[in-house]
């Protein structure tokens, strides 16, 4: 097994409690940030390689320098928890186990980027939670390390806020520009874009939005510093990452190690293979809107950004869901769209109309009365959403079908031959 | 409608943000808190109380699943059936309430006490299947642990 020590989750009894964080060299790093000019802080995460957790594995780096250092406006940072993605649940482990290195990175993201107030976007349904950071930023606030008191326990000008908004169950609130509609308390329809958020964010101010797991990483990196980064995981997308595996394994659950694993050493090593030692069908590697991969193709395929995407999908936010030789892909796929076509926000008529329609012939297909046509015409239905939509909800929704009819036709014709068995055998009983 | 102290609370959100209409989620979440529903009564409360147009969040109310237009039971079972739940065997859970309460998704028992929901992703997929019961999680269902919450809420009634 890897020879790897967590940094994001260490296992510290009580490391949600401020005062242990602070005797594990907690709010150190916003110290030593403060004593560098906010561009050379910039200068270190670019240098690092962090690149996004939240699913698009943008350079984090490369974003921040977006930002105006200087004008009138004020600037605005959103933290990412809206944790909607099927398959995802990886930012929950840092609310209830290292809620301050989150808000350290964003003390230190604040001041790098000018932020006069950070907002902490958490879905709504994880309401014990939310209490917890809560709790968390309050305890921040009363050791002076946030808000105005920041400029006395540091001995600086600088100062921000921090908020915590709280999400009411919509899925496309993860997506930046909604999520940004949603805290000004507007139905949050995403916007067209350019302009970029770092121009026109909220409330029309600059405004960055990092992944909750993103910005933890930011404290980490001033400690360890840029090269111990670089040297963790994939060249060109490393660092410690946060894996979600669930379905049809043993040992389902939150794991953070290096980046660039073998999908199979995660799988077999370390969720424990699957119950029964069945072959696998598919795996989707990063949340159910990435293309999913057939189980007799996994050898040599690794999670990080460029490996995945040779292999025909992406990272996103590296949920791994496990299916067994035993699955009825016709109900997952009809599963997925169903969760498209409920949370489409509506506002493109590709995406509200096809994901509909997608989901009619994926219940004609289930209720045993699909043809092979079918197939084609879900095909169809989905390259005429991809590209076709204000967000990436359109591609995310046409993605899952799309390549699974392109790589499990096989499985599709035999389901709807009636060859396979139309339930999930379950692994939990 | 609030109290004293709640009206304070929502002076306190108000203060997070640099308009009026940024307030209306969390307080919105305050009201159905209280009255259990964000009904047009609802609306035009909070409407009136945050100076922001009606229509306004009623827009606001409407698009979000947790906002309820309509009367749920007092316990509200929201099973998830996504991806990785349904892997676990969420059939199962459905299955355990419906025999042990008679209802199944988008119904609720006569006396008012049980509803069932199906909802989305949770964020529970390590510990799947799962259910939130009104605001908590319960995680690694099994057919005794269903029947055993079902029970407790029962008795409490």
């Amino acid at each position: 097994m890897i020879d790897y020590q967590p940094v994001i989750l260490p296992n510290i009894p009580d490391l949600h409690k401020i005062d242990v964080y602070e005797q594990h060299g907690g709010y150190a790093q916003i110290r030593k940030a403060l004593g560098m000019k906010p561009t050379d802080v910039i200068d270190i995460v670019k240098a690092s390689g962090l690149r996004g957790r939240g699913g698009a594995a943008f350079p984090t780096g490369l974003k921040w320098s977006f930002m105006p250092q200087q004008g009138d406006k004020p600037s605005y940072l959103c933290v990412n928890g809206d944790e909607s993605e099927p398959g995802s649940f990886k930012d929950r482990q840092i609310f209830e186990f290292n809620p301050h290195l989150m808000i350290e990175g964003i003390l230190i993201a604040g001041y790098a980027l000018r932020i006069k107030a950070a907002y902490i976007y958490i879905r709504g349904e994880y309401e014990t939670w939310v209490r917890m950071v809560e709790k968390a930023v309050a305890d921040a606030y009363a050791k002076g390390y946030a808000g105005e008191r920041m400029k006395e326990t540091f001995g600086t000008d600088y100062s921000v806020e921090i908020y915590v908004h709280r999400g009411a169950g919509a899925y496309i609130c993860g997506e930046e520009s909604s999520l940004m509609n949603s805290i000004e308390g507007k139905r949050p329809y995403p916007r067209v874009k350019p302009p970029f958020p770092a121009q026109v964010g909220l409330w029309d101010c600059p405004t960055t939005i990092n992944n909750v797991e993103t910005i933890a990483n930011v404290p980490v990196i001033l400690e360890k510093g840029a090269d111990w980064f670089k040297s963790i995981g994939a060249e060109k997308h490393p660092g410690p990452i946060l894996y979600g595996i669930s379905g049809h394994v043993n040992k389902p659950g939150v794991y953070e190690l290096p980046t660039g694993m073998l999908l199979t050493e995660l799988i077999f090593d370390v969720a424990g293979g699957v119950p029964g030692g069945k072959k696998i069908k598919m795996v989707i590697p990063g949340g159910s809107s990435m293309p999913p991969l057939r189980g007799d193709a996994l050898e040599g395929i690794r999670m990080d950004a460029d490996s995945l995407k040779a292999a025909g999908s992406a990272i996103g936010t590296a949920g791994i869901m496990v299916m067994d030789e035993d699955t009825d892909l016709t109900r997952i796929l009809t599963r997925i769209t169903h969760f498209y076509k409920v949370e489409s926000c509506g506002q493109c008529t590709p995406c509200r109309e096809g994901t509909g329609w997608m989901l009619k012939v994926l219940n004609r297909m289930l209720a045993g009365e699909g043809e092979s046509k079918d197939l084609d015409l879900l095909h169809s239905v989905a390259g005429n959403i991809e590209g076709n939509t204000v967000c990436a909800l359109g591609d995310a929704a046409a993605w899952p079908v799309k390549f699974a009819i392109e790589r499990f036709r096989d499985e599709f014709e035999a389901e709807l031959r009636q060859e396979l068995p139309r339930t999930i055998v379950p692994t939990v009983t | 409608m609030f109290t004293e102290e709640e009206l304070q609370k929502v002076q306190e959100i108000r203060s997070h943000y640099p308009t009026n209409l940024a307030a209306v989620m969390g307080v919105l979440h305050m009201y159905q808190d209280k009255a259990g529903i964000v009904d047009e009564k609802g609306v035009a409360y909070v409407a009136k109380l945050i100076d922001v147009p009606e229509e306004h969040v009623l827009g606001v109310a409407t698009f979000y699943e947790m906002y309820h237009q309509h009367p749920t039971g007092k316990y509200k079972l929201q099973v998830c059936t996504n991806v990785s739940c349904m892997l676990c065997n969420s059939d199962m859970v459905l299955k355990t309430i419906k025999d042990r309460i008679g209802i199944g998704i988008g119904e609720m028992t006569d006396d008012g006490l049980f509803s069932v929901h199906e909802v989305e992703c949770l964020g529970s997929c390590g510990t799947a299947p799962v259910l939130s019961l009104n605001k908590q999680y319960h995680e690694n269902l099994t057919p005794e642990k269903i029947n055993e919450l079902i029970d407790t809420m029962k008795a409490k009634g």
